[in-house]
């Protein structure tokens, strides 16, 4: 397995360099002058403009302004925003909140999920699964950012259960994970339900039945273990949606994220702010599917990483 | 115990899961409501800039200033007049040469005295060609200035060091402890009308010892001391025990909340959990929403922002030579209805270029009948007129709310002039401010000016003066400079009569259109009162009380 673990490693360093090249050049290429519209409906002082220009080698070419920056962040240095912030700083502060979120959200989506899905699929046709099956339905059809400011507006200001906006407390997060977890959740009770129908009809199912194994036996270990296989390729590959998805749940509950800074790099320009935010959400991502490809085997027997 | 493959992924992953909740949630000493009673909560945006004055033209990191500061003159929060803040007295026989003498009393919060170099050094530094600061033109009158700018090399952008031929400026001169002289290049009546700028701040000696730390962390003379930044989520500041002003704060500090989203500080508004807000969403003032949620605590003030349409200077698009044409077009445009029916009462139509109900001396009909809508009468004109080739295009920048009222003005045009118009909007404002600074763009396009300071000759020099910096449509009248030249050395009631009739001369030019004049609507919880908003849409912390 460590040496599966290497490799796959290793294939991280080109996926990490084509995204910062790609990201970066993205941001260069946006229209406009970053500096047109810092000073209202005037330009700038020139010598500000200058000064700002030299700093963040706004003048050299695509490909040597990449490499001074590359150049850089290989040494440590991630750089600074447009406003004189150390970006790393930033960094550090943003993203434990951010994966905060996102992790409370994988858990909202799995602990309920998983739960749903199994209630609905054990009484296939009966009531709770009807009820599973017309409420993920609504939660699917509803985008994130209505959700979010129905939830904000009924829990937060009328009900006053959960605080409005984010203090900084864990605690005022889990309204956001709710609402970030939300449309997750409903793709994995449904999941859960159909596979674990599934494997309910199988010859393996019907013999450990027949040998005189307990229901809960049965289902919680010999059904639900299989039928969890798809559920977690789903939550690994919904943790770079969930990531992405915060931007707009940061936004609504003003939770300060990776999300908000990279909206704002984008709109500033700030080539090193937007490259750095989001080298760091693919680092965490392809990390994240490693270990969804190792638990694999954890679930299944038959699958081995050599 | 051997740990098998297996299980170590499993550990592996409950420990990644425990880590991820873990890291982070150090800091949660910050409760929303838990702060004194007597403590307020106001709504903050992240400062672009470090807190540096002279660096610092942005609202974010300006209301905060405002409030660490005291400046040399005050700005009243209703009426626009300025009194003696720091100075004892400011006076000039020639509007030339400015004796400016400090009253004594006044301390930085780290305690060292405010004296006439707390000024002169302050304004040398921002001048300075090699600090390269943002607000740098404000100190442009002052005789000297051109010497200290220096030179950068083109090559590599760096500052040449030594190229400057001075290294302060000559106009700027300390006579004693609490008294120093202004010398401008030229005359300027309203020069001590600027002096409440943020940018013109007195800085202790701290911050030449170490700017970078000030920036995090500025020392100041005003009523509060800044107290902690904490980017991205709080500044709190406290009440400054031995603040030397006439009106002392009731309240014992504030902190400024900062919220990327102006919803999500609307929504904490509501639920008390926020007590002022300077400026309410948009969604909130549609259909008067703001009334219904808030009831009676909220506040409507005028403010020094105004709104405008630029036509595109001649050597871009020729379409628009001929004033009556512009004045035809300016007439044709229904302001009140727009204002009714779109902002919610967020502005007033405008019939003048300067904000009367916030700029002393301005007046509300210096653009008169040429702003007034008047289907029959902008017909009559256009009709005199050679006509123009459609069609043009008014364009904005898409990233703001402005798509509604555009699509109105152009609808007017088109109706009553018969002139084809199309809405454009440009990507964003920097594209957008970019094609009209480098003359790129045609057509009619928005524009808007936020006043520095509350005076006439801010709401026309800069803006229409020949070869001013935000001359966006290149108006020339030799006419009107040389009235605000001459209304710059005239100064009191006669200079201000003078900027009344070059203001006037715009009317026959009709270099821009006056639209509207914003209105700020501010908001506040239960939990405090007595709350004003300055012509600068900032909170006034010395009036506000907490009901407790």
């Amino acid at each position: 397995m460590g040496r599966y673990v290497v490799q796959r490693l290793g294939q991280m360093v080109p996926v990490v360099i084509g995204t910062t090249f790609l990201i970066y050049a993205l941001v260069w290429a946006l229209p406009g002058d970053p500096f047109a519209a810092k000073c209202g409906d005037r330009p700038c002082p020139q010598r500000y403009i200058d000064r700002m220009t030299a700093e963040y080698n706004l003048d050299d070419p695509l490909p040597l302004a990449y490499l001074k920056y590359m150049g850089n962040l290989v040494t440590g240095d991630f750089g600074q925003t447009f406003t004189g912030a150390s970006i790393a700083d930033e960094l550090l502060q943003r993203y434990p909140t951010t994966l905060q979120l996102t992790a409370l959200a994988i858990l909202v989506e799995v602990v309920i999920g998983i739960a749903a899905g199994v209630l609905a699929g054990i009484r296939r046709g009966g009531f709770l699964d009807n009820l599973v099956l017309v409420s993920t339905l609504v939660v699917v059809s509803i985008p994130v950012f209505v959700t979010g400011l129905l939830a904000q507006i009924m829990f937060g200001v009328r009900l006053g259960w959960f605080p409005v906006t984010s203090d900084g407390s864990l605690f005022s997060l889990v309204l956001p994970a709710i609402v970030l977890g939300s449309l997750s959740l409903a793709f994995v009770a449904r999941l859960v339900r159909a596979n674990l129908v599934e494997n309910l009809r199988t010859d393996y199912v019907r013999t450990a039945i027949a040998k005189g194994l307990t229901r809960q036996r049965v289902i919680g270990v010999h059904t639900l273990r299989n039928s969890l296989i798809p559920v977690v390729t789903f939550v690994g590959a919904d943790f770079g949606g969930l990531l992405g998805g915060a931007v707009v749940v940061e936004g609504i509950f003003n939770i300060p994220g990776v999300g908000n800074m990279i909206f704002r790099g984008i709109n500033a320009h700030e080539g090193g702010t937007v490259t750095a935010a989001v080298t760091v959400l693919v680092l965490v991502f392809l990390l994240v599917n490693l270990v969804v490809d190792l638990l694999y085997a954890v679930l299944d027997p038959r699958i081995r990483h050599v | 115990m051997p740990v098998s493959p297996r299980r170590s992924v499993v550990l592996g992953t409950v420990a990644l899961a425990l880590a991820l909740g873990a890291c982070g949630g150090g800091d949660d000493s910050s409760d929303a409501a838990g702060e004194s009673a007597n403590t307020v909560t106001v709504r903050g945006c992240n400062p672009q800039n470090p807190f540096v004055p002279a660096n610092t033209n942005e609202v974010c990191g300006g209301d905060i200033l405002d409030q660490v500061f005291s400046f040399l003159i005050s700005y009243d929060p209703d009426t626009g007049d300025m009194a003696n803040e720091i100075a004892a007295d400011i006076s000039s026989d020639d509007s030339q040469v400015w004796t400016i003498t400090l009253e004594e009393g006044w301390t930085f919060h780290d305690g060292s005295p405010v004296t006439a170099s707390s000024f002169v050094d302050a304004w040398n530094w921002a001048a300075l060609g090699s600090n390269a600061t943002l607000n740098s033109y404000f100190f442009e009158p002052i005789q000297g200035y051109a010497d200290v700018q220096g030179e950068f090399d083109p090559e590599s952008g760096e500052y040449v060091e030594g190229s400057a031929a001075a290294e302060t400026m000559s106009g700027l001169q300390v006579v004693d402890d609490l008294t120093f002289t202004v010398t401008l290049s030229q005359p300027e009546s309203q020069f001590s009308l600027r002096l409440g700028y943020t940018a013109f701040a007195p800085l202790p000696q701290a911050f030449f010892d170490d700017p970078e730390a000030f920036g995090q962390h500025p020392i100041g003379t005003g009523p509060f001391q800044f107290e902690s930044w904490e980017p991205n989520i709080d500044v709190r500041l406290t009440a400054y025990p031995d603040y030397a002003g006439d009106v002392q704060p009731s309240i014992d500090g504030a902190i400024y909340r900062i919220y990327e989203n102006d919803d999500a500080a609307y929504n904490d508004l509501q639920a008390d959990q926020l007590d002022i807000m300077p400026l309410l969403p948009t969604s909130a003032l549609a259909g008067n929403t703001y009334q219904i949620d808030l009831g009676d605590r909220y506040i409507r003030r005028p403010t020094g922002v105004t709104e405008t349409i630029t036509f595109a200077p001649v050597s871009v698009d020729d379409r628009f030579e001929d004033p009556r044409l512009r004045q035809a077009i300016s007439m044709a445009i229904d302001r009140q209805t727009i204002v009714d029916t779109i902002f919610s009462g967020a502005r007033t139509p405008a019939t003048s270029w300067s904000i009367p109900q916030v700029v002393p001396g301005a007046v509300p009909d210096t653009c008169g009948d040429f702003c007034t809508y008047n289907e029959t009468a902008a017909q009559a004109l256009y009709a005199q007129t050679d006509g123009i080739e459609g069609p043009i295009a008014l364009s904005f920048n898409g990233d703001s709310d402005h798509n509604g009222w555009v699509t109105a003005v152009c609808n007017n045009i088109t109706d009553v002039l018969g002139i084809e118009c199309v809405p454009s909007p440009v990507v964003d404002l920097a594209t957008f401010r970019d094609l009209i600074t480098n003359r790129e763009m045609g057509g009619i396009f928005r524009t808007g000016w936020q006043m520095d300071y509350p005076s006439l000759e801010n709401f026309l020099v800069p803006l229409y003066a020949t070869g001013a910096s935000a001359n966006d449509g290149d108006y020339h009248n030799q006419a009107f400079d040389d009235a605000v030249n001459e209304a710059a050395t005239l100064g009191g009631v006669p200079g201000i009569a003078r900027y009344l009739e070059a203001e006037r001369m715009l009317a026959a030019d009709m270099p821009a259109i006056p639209l509207w004049h914003r209105v700020n609507i501010a908001g506040y919880s239960t939990h405090v009162d007595n709350v004003r908003i300055t012509v600068f849409q900032t909170v006034d912390l010395l009036s506000v009380t907490t009901t407790g």
